[in-house]
């Protein structure tokens, strides 16, 4: 990808509001261009633990699985599992492989991508249902124009090669569409 | 059903990071232009006392400030205290004193480290000296640290 570019205009000022008068600087100094900017990067670094249920999904990532949790009243299952029901706030009553394929239930086109492994923009990043979840997970689709990505449509996820497989979620490089029918938006309602 | 028996944990770095660019002002970009230039720059506050590092305003009437002196490359440790534990990041990676310096010429103190081998080579009021970093580029790190007078 692309450097960001820090030094782009955000705003051009018309009337910077304040002033600062000239400042006097004994000679002496060197013929260098005087410092005006400097990076100050601050960082804050931690050891991550997802904790139990979270860490049997990227378990599963490993082998090219999902899986979520399983509310134990309504039977809905929640990815990735946190452990517990959000919608009864109980522990779910197990863990149940879902998709991989999925159902996009929402979209946008991405023209300003950051990190890593952003793909080339403009690109569509998506919420993809997974087949027999009630929750839908991020992920980018390619191998499709941009303008006819659409709601209801079909996808399977493409993963990173055997032997790059980690307990990651970036294991899945990204999405791409399959050859079957849309599903019908309606029933995609409640399930971002 | 997926196998929800195993016992490993998982655990993995995060790294939360801004890369954070400021702009320094005319007073302080001064000022590490100075440290570029290897001199150290102050600025006269309203009283006429010599404030280093420079402020762009005075710390006690809040006046802009314009006019900056240099100040010496050697001062005085007006406190200080150990760090015995190196972390991460730190200006240097052995133990060192972090003290509050006055240089000559200056009125107010700076913080910075003072790469002294052992605490007991610390004392205030002792005179100490910039050793400059190898290659300087406008930063507070440009004084790669102070070190007992004479020994730099």
């Amino acid at each position: 990808m692309p450097p960001y570019d820090n030094d782009r205009v955000v705003v051009e000022l018309t009337n910077p509001g304040w002033s600062q008068p000239e400042i006097h600087i004994p000679a002496g100094g060197g013929d260098g261009e005087p410092v005006q900017r400097i990076r100050v990067p601050a960082a804050l670094r931690y050891r991550y633990n997802p904790g139990t249920a979270p860490t049997e999904f990227l378990l599963a990532l490993a082998n090219k699985k999902l899986v979520g949790g399983v509310c134990p009243e309504t039977g809905d299952v929640y990815v990735p599992p946190r452990g517990v029901s959000p919608v009864v706030g109980r522990p779910t009553s197990g863990t149940v492989e879902i998709g991989p394929n999925g159902t996009v239930t929402t979209f946008c086109v991405v023209h300003i991508g950051f990190g890593v492994n952003a793909p080339p923009t403009p690109f569509v990043s998506a919420l993809i249902l997974p087949d027999g979840a009630a929750v839908s997970l991020y992920g980018t689709i390619l191998e499709i124009p941009i303008e006819q990505v659409r709601t209801g449509m079909r996808l399977e996820p493409v993963w990173v090669d055997d032997d790059e497989l980690t307990t990651s979620f970036e294991n899945i490089k990204y999405w791409r569409p399959l050859d079957e029918p849309d599903v019908d938006p309606d029933l995609l309602k409640g399930h971002m | 059903m997926a196998d929800g028996s195993s016992n490993e944990l998982l655990e993995a770095p995060l790294v939360i990071e801004y890369p954070f660019m400021r702009t320094t002002g005319p007073v302080i970009g001064a000022f590490l232009t100075g440290l570029r230039d290897g001199r150290v720059l102050g600025i006269t506050g309203a009283d006429g006392r010599i404030v280093c590092p420079p402020v762009e305003y005075d710390p006690m009437t809040g006046a802009a400030l314009t006019e900056m002196v240099e100040v010496g490359t050697e001062g005085v440790v007006t406190s200080w205290s150990w760090v015995t534990t190196v972390r991460e990041g730190q200006p240097l990676q052995r133990p060192h004193a972090l003290a509050l310096i006055q240089l000559d010429g200056a009125d107010t103190s700076m913080m910075h480290v003072v790469d002294a081998g052992t605490s007991d080579a610390m004392s205030t009021g002792m005179r100490v000296a910039i050793r400059w970093a190898d290659e300087r580029e406008g930063l507070i790190s440009d004084i790669a640290a102070f070190v007992p007078a004479g020994a730099q």
